[in-house]
């Protein structure tokens, strides 16, 4: 039977969405028993916000006053010393798991499949390469262990309403000092998150500059939607990092996504190709943005986005 | 010497449609262009201006994969590395056992910073840069979009889903790259003419001691699923229709 061990992603004070979706995809695989890990400087409330996640059976708390900030090199100790029971290690496939789940399966010496979109069998699993152009099916020998990042977009939230069991363990394992946090800029909004939004207002280039992307700010307002950058508006200095949409910034898989002024490079297109509906408005009727959109508007953006707030 | 080690791979160029081979064996590389990860490229120019400011004295580029795989290492030589080194293997080698020749070099050249990208663009990964870390034992700064060098330290600008994390690491330590680090410089035709007298030396696994275990198998690759094309609308007032038409707003 596979026993799943689930590395939770939170802030400190409340779980990542991406928590519940990796319950999600451990949940796929019939018969698992899946156990989330929570290491925080103190992990009570976040060990009953796990607990009642549906399929969860378990909860283990490693509470220490080094995991009030996240550092993979100060983490992965922790979930390695308590990973022997387990047939597979999981965590998220955004950047904190991208940055702490390598290092897990190094130093358990195990492989890592990255990515995971479905699970086939305990040793079967399908992921995208190549910015979501292929899809493999890759296999694992039986008797190794796994540490697999799951690809949250391919997955819906567990729901609440269950009732784990928690139980603490102690933190044991040998802490680096020499990895310290300094900082967190995270730009202040009220706007829904871009990862876990329901809509999603994108823009690219052709928005011009910063202050013109107030006008999809004002849209997002309106549609009570988080608001996306394709990476050559984040190059451009028009929209934040944390704002990117595609290959190397943020997968979502949002109800609505409305694409303006995006061309449409394929490493953009990766980033959204589960949203339920697209929607794209370009000046360019051969940009490739057309080929996957729900609804396509040729236009100048500056024009119609007013008109559309108006109708709205 | 103050060294940096900077790892590339040799994968199909970012502008190459990429398509799966009719028999699901693999996706087509044949006559295909060929390039440094764009994130290794931005890895080799960090460790360029680090030396350049006097923070380093010389600047290895190493890669592991097939013969071919020194045009890569020719073009970093001319982008300004001092010198490389060619691991061969003509098999596909998991980025576990990549990470294992990686410490192998980090135990003969003794760089104080090696630089990795955060990931490669054919397999999406991005395994390597951590793993390494773990093995080596040592700080890891991953998606890296500011360094600064102090006495045995870096202050390290990481992108992150939040916002802009702040880390200090003690040195020596492993740096990924992400996008906005810097933007890497071309190569200009003399130095391509220089690069031919750099030295490039080319090791075996078995010389290093690494013996690679393949744990996972590809066992089919498929095109992704399409999106069905959609319709075009004529104005504003026919997309906000054909929204509420689908209940999406």
């Amino acid at each position: 039977m596979s026993k799943i061990l689930i590395v939770a992603e939170h802030d400190g004070t409340k779980l990542n969405p991406s928590t519940a979706k990796c319950v999600s995809c451990a949940a796929t695989l019939s018969g698992a028993e899946i156990t989330l890990a929570v290491c925080a400087k103190d992990g009570a409330a976040l060990a009953r916000e796990a607990a009642a996640l549906q399929g969860v059976t378990r909860v283990v708390t490693l509470d220490h006053p080094a995991n009030e900030h996240a550092l993979a090199a100060v983490l992965a100790p922790q979930i390695v010393a308590i990973a022997a029971p387990y047939t597979h290690v999981f965590g998220p496939s955004t950047t904190f798991g991208k940055d702490l789940m390598p290092r897990i399966a190094a130093l358990l010496d195990t492989a890592q499949i990255s990515d995971i979109m479905a699970i086939e069998s305990a040793t079967r699993f399908r992921r995208p390469i190549y910015a979501g152009n292929a899809i493999v099916t890759v296999e694992i020998a039986a008797g190794e262990k796994i540490v697999g990042t799951i690809r949250t977009a391919s997955f819906e939230a567990a729901a609440a309403g269950g009732n784990a069991a928690i139980e603490s363990a102690a933190v044991n394992a040998a802490l680096p000092t020499h990895t310290r946090f300094v900082s967190l800029s995270a730009a202040k909004s009220d706007r829904p998150d871009l990862q876990s939004a329901a809509r999603v207002v994108s823009g690219g280039r052709a928005l011009g500059s910063a202050e013109n992307f107030q006008i999809l700010y004002r849209l997002a307002d309106k549609l009570g939607a988080a608001v996306g950058a394709s990476r050559a508006a984040v190059d451009a200095g028009f929209a934040a990092n944390d704002l990117q949409v595609g290959q190397t910034g943020k997968i979502i898989a949002p109800e609505l996504y409305v694409a303006i002024g995006i061309s449409g490079a394929i490493q953009h297109l990766t980033g959204i190709k589960d949203a339920r509906t697209i929607v794209a408005i370009n000046k360019d009727p051969e940009a490739p943005i057309f080929e996957v959109a729900d609804l396509g508007l040729v236009g100048d953006l500056f024009q119609l986005l007013p008109e559309i707030e108006g109708l709205l | 010497m103050k060294r940096i080690l900077v790892g590339i791979k040799r994968v199909v160029d970012y502008n190459v449609r990429i398509r799966v081979k009719p028999d699901g064996s693999g996706v087509v590389t044949d006559g295909v262009k060929m390039s440094i990860n764009p994130f290794d490229e931005i890895a080799l120019e960090e460790a360029l201006r680090i030396k350049e400011r006097g923070g380093a004295e010389e600047v290895i580029v190493a890669t592991l994969g097939v013969a071919d795989a020194q045009q890569q290492l020719r073009t970093a030589l001319a982008m300004g590395a001092d010198r490389a080194l060619h691991v061969a293997s003509d098999a596909a080698i998991e980025p576990l056992d990549v990470a294992r020749v990686f410490l192998k070099l980090i135990e003969r050249e003794q760089p104080f910073l090696v630089i990795l990208g955060k990931q490669a663009i054919d397999d999406d990964n991005s395994q390597t840069g951590p793993m390494l870390a773990a093995l080596w034992n040592r700080p890891q700064a991953t998606f890296a979009s500011k360094l600064e060098l102090a006495e045995g330290k870096a202050t390290v600008t990481r992108e992150v889903d939040a916002g802009l994390e702040t880390l200090q690491i003690d040195l020596p330590a492993v740096l990924t790259t992400d996008l906005r680090l810097n933007e890497p410089r071309y190569v200009k035709l003399p130095d391509i003419m220089k690069a031919k007298k750099k030295p490039l030396d080319t090791l075996t696994l078995d010389a290093l001691g690494v013996q690679p275990r393949q744990r996972l198998k590809a066992v089919r690759f498929e095109p992704p699923a399409q999106r069905q094309k959609g319709v075009m609308v004529k104005d504003a007032a026919e997309l906000v229709a054909a929204l509420k038409k689908r209940g999406v707003v």
